[in-house]
């Protein structure tokens, strides 16, 4: 990424932005919007947004509050279609993609913990009700946590756990990726680096995460690409390092 | 003189009976409360509707009139129904239609069960009242039963989406949230059957006292018309669970954004 000579350098993440590592966007990529716009109740959400997301590693999407950043999470798994545009996933518009079978294929995690009523087990068995105790425990450890919580209230977890349960109850459906909608925004620091360490183990063993914060530290950490969003659309290079800029103090 | 010689108050009766709107209107001047003009609006609005309903009730429910024009007004008083719950739930997508569907669902199966049975004769004099109150009952649970499903979904919002992004179908992900909705809908009417005859008597029975009948007979009467009426309450909340679920979906599996309701 550039930076203009009134400028000031930008912090790390921008220099992941600007130079993905490796070929990462060589390969198909995972996800593609191409000319995407969402209206809302005649109020506009999203501009024009034509982005590829890779098919490997951490992507994040980055940007302030109400830059439109969940909402184009939401468009990935078919929870919002676009006003206009096209959404694809593998190189398949994801309206030719039965839905059902798609968000189970793309898992998400949302930004507040949505436990269901009854034990940890129960709520793993929401997402496969003939899924094994071994299913469930592999789930359970790919989310961090130990097999003693299987039989735990989920109204009794904390908000790390009850934020870690609702990640196996996604990895129970074994999606191809997952999509994580600040997660940890209501989490407390030690928490909150668990689960960004776990997203990296997930990562790192095959399974892509697009990861939204408006934290660039936590982007910093996390991402191996990064896409600025800034009022509904894919920021300029110059928009981007004024963001970045601001966020800093700067 | 007869019974019903007894219960009839002619217009001497009614005229006194203004006595107790003269009250109403006095203490909201001495209160200041400033409701005499809509006092006196809303008896004399009601008489007229009363008097108009009145005097078409004698065309429909004369025994020499065919019963068709009975069941007509039956017709007439379902779409009204779907036009008040539509007045009073506003907010609510498609409920005119939904509602209609509801209210007919339920009218029909009572009525059904009441005439095929022939638990009452299949003249005007019974068919117009006793449908009235089926129908008359169904505004209520209709309205409570749709503003409950909508708030509710609203509310849980995020766990309706989370099962949803799970890749359930949003008949099994508004399930548990719609079966709370629709209890709620239904305890109303459960609980004031529990309370009859020891909180309140009941309209029906009232008026049979009143008229002369024995209490035994009016509290049979009055009895079968509570079972119809929890029957066809219990119709309604189930066909409003399922006719208004479907319309807050998209064919795609997305929940629609919804108002808050305020019930």
């Amino acid at each position: 990424m550039g930076t203009g000579p009134t400028v000031p350098p930008p912090p790390t993440v921008t220099t992941r932005a600007s130079e993905p590592r490796g070929d990462r966007r060589l390969g198909a990529p995972l996800f593609e919007l191409d000319g995407v716009s969402l209206e809302i109740d005649g109020r506009s959400i999203l501009r024009d947004i034509s982005l590829h997301v890779s098919a490997d590693g951490i992507t994040v999407l980055l940007g302030p509050s109400g830059a439109g950043k969940t909402m184009i999470l939401r468009l990935l798994n078919r929870l919002e279609v676009p006003t206009a545009g096209l959404v694809r996933f593998r190189g398949e518009p994801v309206t030719s993609i039965d839905p059902l079978k798609l968000r189970r294929r793309v898992g998400m995690v949302f930004q507040r913990p949505a436990p269901f009523p009854g034990t940890v087990r129960d709520n793993l068995r929401v997402a496969d009700p003939g899924a094994t105790d071994d299913a469930l425990l592999a789930a359970l450890g790919g989310a961090g946590l130990s097999p003693v919580f299987l039989d735990r209230s989920a109204d009794d977890l904390s908000g790390g756990e009850s934020q870690r349960m609702c990640l196996a109850r996604t990895l129970v459906t074994r999606p191809e990726v997952l999509l994580m909608d600040e997660p940890t925004s209501a989490l407390d620091p030690d928490a909150r680096h668990r689960l960004e360490r776990t997203a990296r183990d997930l990562a790192d063993d095959g399974r892509p995460v697009v990861w939204v914060t408006h934290d660039l530290d936590q982007a910093d950490r996390l991402a191996d690409d990064v896409l600025v969003v800034i009022d509904g659309r894919v920021a300029s290079a110059e928009e981007r390092d004024r963001f970045l800029k601001e966020d800093n103090g700067g | 003189m007869t019974l019903m010689d007894d219960a009839a108050i002619g217009w001497s009766g009614l005229t006194l009976s203004l006595i107790l709107v003269a009250v109403a209107v006095g203490l909201s001047m001495w209160q200041g409360l400033r409701l005499e003009r809509e006092i006196l609006w809303a008896c004399g609005r009601a008489i007229t509707q009363l008097l108009a309903v009145g005097y078409l009730l004698v065309l429909v429910v004369d025994e020499d009139a065919p019963v068709i024009w009975a069941w007509l007004w039956v017709v007439a008083m379902v779409v009204f129904a779907a036009v008040t719950v539509r007045r009073r739930a506003s907010e609510i997508p498609d409920i005119t239609r939904v509602a209609a569907l509801a209210i007919a669902a339920s009218a029909a199966i009572s009525l059904l069960v009441v005439f095929g049975f022939g638990v009452y004769p299949n003249v005007g004099r019974a068919v117009v009242p006793i449908a009235g109150m089926m129908i008359g009952n169904s505004i209520g649970s209709v309205v409570v039963a749709a503003r409950r499903i909508v708030g509710e979904l609203a509310d849980r919002r995020p766990e309706v989406e989370a099962r949803l992004a799970l890749g359930q179908p949003w008949q099994q992900a508004s399930k548990p949230f719609v079966r709370s909705a629709l209890r709620t809908a239904l305890t109303s009417q459960l609980e004031s059957t529990k309370a009859v005859g020891l909180v309140f008597l009941p309209g029906a029975m009232t008026g049979l006292i009143l008229a002369g009948v024995d209490p035994v007979d009016a509290v049979l009467v009055q009895a079968a018309i509570m079972y119809l009426i929890l029957g066809c309450v219990a119709t309604n909340v189930v066909v409003i669970g399922l006719g208004l679920t479907r319309n807050l979906f998209t064919p795609d599996h997305r929940l629609v954004r919804l108002a808050r309701t305020t019930s």
